[in-house]
């Protein structure tokens, strides 16, 4: 018992790293720009993508692939940016909508390049290391390197928004974007670099768990519902927020589904999110809105 | 034309047009017009909810609670249908009341991505108990009875039933709109602070709103699960609602006649255009990139086009309803980190 418990406790943490990696993309997009990106599943998807297309059929190295997701899922964030959210500053519902005909588009041009059917990723790493000394409790080897990766990242992001100008900059957007247009902030570079940012970290967490996953074109969904309910419990805007709603949402995921099941977890997710949303509307870590 | 004859007569050639036309079509498009009517039904719905500012993502959920229930009614009770029918929408109205509690605490996007959450708790609940079918839903609901020698199996029939059922409903939700709580409704939505400061009480209009938009959805939930006669939770999944939002988007939500427009204009080019092309997976692109280019370059929907046109051709005065400008959404005070 002590083992199957330790064992989910692993799974969770492992959990909690990749839906911190997308959420916090998520987060940080939507406070820079005031855009929910509804086509974030889909940047995740196509991270995976990259690995199916650079690893399992062109057989170069996996981290290759996973640069190669980070670089091309980046670019292409830098691109929905510059012609779709651009145009819609205006209207941040506009920025939701125009998101969601990119989600159809994303998702359209996998199945014409790729087909439906699921695709077979071949296992980077075979190995699985013990835990704690305990037979019964392991991680395989590409889990832990996404955990790893998830801290590296996610830390780097820290750094870079509270030690550099440019990560002063962000800030001071996404907490007045007029005021800080008029200290001579560039709101478009700012935006570029955010919408990178975030495009980039939901690449790299598809890219990691490629072969971890069921790697099909309408993997986003599952995905940005749970990426949602992270957003929304740890409040909108806060980043903090975000990662400590992943790890709690991760963790009761993760026991209820091994307990029980997977859709009574979904329930539990979703009610969990909705008492959230009744007793502070403003998630845990959010601020009451200014009227 | 004095404009007072302008709308009886547009009325009835509309009317006459509409009775005439399922004679004028194919077997396969005289059900696509059933399934046109029954979504022309839920997009009027969905503008009712859209007045008072607030949209969901959780309406087709609702039309499928309007289904479910029908056809629980239907086959474990026996209630006979077009009865379930009005219980089913019934219904609905009531899961939306229950739903207006914890989702009307919450405004803006907090309230769109609540009411997703909430839509999924109840598509999860289909999949999850055996009393709605679980993933296969539900199959075998009952028909609509036939009337002496009029069977409802028939397209061309239900079609009819169908064109009476969506008209009326239609008539209703237009009166609702002018009337004085639908001017309430568009009261709360512009000047919800104003409103509120001369005694509205707006959480109650946008509860009441929701709970009559859900009325009417669930209605149009019932027409399709008795005509079809199965529903499972996929009909009624995210992928449904973004099309609802494409037709709401691209027909604009300025007047009741935007959201019928771009949904009818959508079938319209859907059948034709993309029945041409094969391959249904490839439609989504279509759809999507219809929904960002009607963003981007028609942001009033086709409903606009048709005062530009008027003013354009000089052809009598522009018409009546001065399109009103969308405001911005207030910026929130997000604040990362």
């Amino acid at each position: 018992m002590l083992e199957l418990l330790l064992q989910t406790g692993v799974n969770a943490v492992y959990a909690a790293s990749f839906m911190a990696l997308v959420a916090v993309g998520l987060v940080l997009i939507f406070g820079v720009m005031g855009v929910i990106n509804f086509a974030h599943g889909e940047l995740y998807m196509l991270g995976a993508y990259t690995v199916v297309y650079v690893y399992a059929d062109h057989h170069l190295p996996f981290p290759l692939a996973v640069a190669a997701g980070l670089i091309f899922v980046g670019l292409l964030g830098i691109a929905m940016e510059h012609a779709l959210f651009r145009p819609m500053r205006a209207n941040p519902l506009g920025g939701l909508i125009v998101s969601i005909g990119m989600l159809l588009i994303l998702q359209a041009a996998i199945v014409a390049g790729f087909g439906v059917r699921m695709e077979h990723i071949p296992p980077p790493h075979q190995s699985a290391i013990p835990l704690f000394g305990l037979a019964g409790v392991t991680i395989p080897l590409q889990r832990l390197i996404t955990i790893g990766a998830a801290v590296v990242l996610l830390g780097g992001l820290w750094l870079f928004l509270k030690r550099s100008r440019f990560g002063w900059a962000l800030r001071a957007c996404a907490q007045d974007a007029e005021a800080a247009a008029l200290q001579g902030i560039s709101l478009n570079q700012t935006a570029r670099m955010a919408m990178f940012i975030g495009a980039a970290l939901a690449g790299v967490a598809g890219a990691l768990t490629a072969p971890l996953v069921r790697t099909y074109p309408y993997m986003g969904h599952p995905v940005i519902v749970t990426a949602f309910i992270v957003i929304i419990v740890g409040g909108m805007g806060s980043l903090e927020g975000a990662i400590v709603a992943a790890i709690l949402y991760a963790f009761v995921s993760t026991f209820v589904t091994t307990f029980w099941d997977g859709v009574i977890a979904d329930i539990v997710g979703l009610l969990l999110m909705l008492l959230v949303l009744v007793v502070r509307p403003y998630g845990l870590f959010g601020k009451p809105e200014r009227a | 034309m004095p404009s007072r004859l302008a709308w009886p007569l547009g009325l009835t050639l509309a009317g006459a047009a509409l009775v005439a036309l399922p004679h004028l079509l194919s077997f396969s498009q005289q059900e696509i017009a059933v399934f046109l009517l029954i979504n022309v039904l839920l997009v009027a719905s969905y503008r009712l909810l859209t007045l008072t500012g607030e949209w969901s993502l959780g309406h087709v959920v609702i039309m499928g609670v309007g289904g479910y229930a029908s056809a629980l009614f239907a086959k474990l009770a026996g209630v006979p249908v077009p009865l379930a029918m009005l219980l089913g929408a019934g219904t609905a109205a009531a899961v939306a009341y229950v739903l207006s509690f914890p989702l009307f605490r919450m405004k803006g996007f907090y309230f769109l991505i609540g009411s997703f959450a909430a839509g999924e708790v109840i598509r999860l609940l289909w999949i999850k108990f055996r009393i709605f079918g679980g993933p296969k839903g539900l199959k075998l609901i009952p028909p609509f009875p036939d009337l002496g020698p009029i069977a409802f199996f028939d397209p061309v029939n239900y079609y009819y039933l169908c064109l009476v059922v969506v008209g009326a409903s239609l008539a209703l939700l237009y009166r609702i709109e002018h009337s004085r709580i639908g001017l309430t409704f568009h009261a709360v939505h512009w000047r919800d602070q104003l409103a509120e400061a001369v005694g509205v009480d707006t959480r109650s209009y946008r509860t009441l709103a929701f709970v009559v938009a859900s009325f009417f959805a669930g209605l149009s939930g019932a027409l399709l699960a008795h005509y079809i006669g199965t529903v499972n939770p996929n009909r009624f999944d995210i992928a449904q609602m973004v099309f609802v939002l494409i037709w709401v988007i691209v027909g604009g939500t300025a007047t009741f006649l935007g959201p019928i427009v771009g949904v009818v204009t959508l079938t319209i080019v859907n059948e034709i255009v993309l029945r041409q092309l094969g391959t249904d997976e490839l439609r989504p692109l279509f759809y999507g990139g219809i929904l960002i280019a009607a963003m981007l370059f028609l942001p009033g929907g086709l409903e606009s086009l048709g005062p530009k046109l008027v003013r354009r051709f000089g052809r009598g005065r522009a018409a009546s309803t001065p399109l009103e400008p969308r405001p911005p959404v207030k910026s929130r005070g997000y604040e990362p980190s």
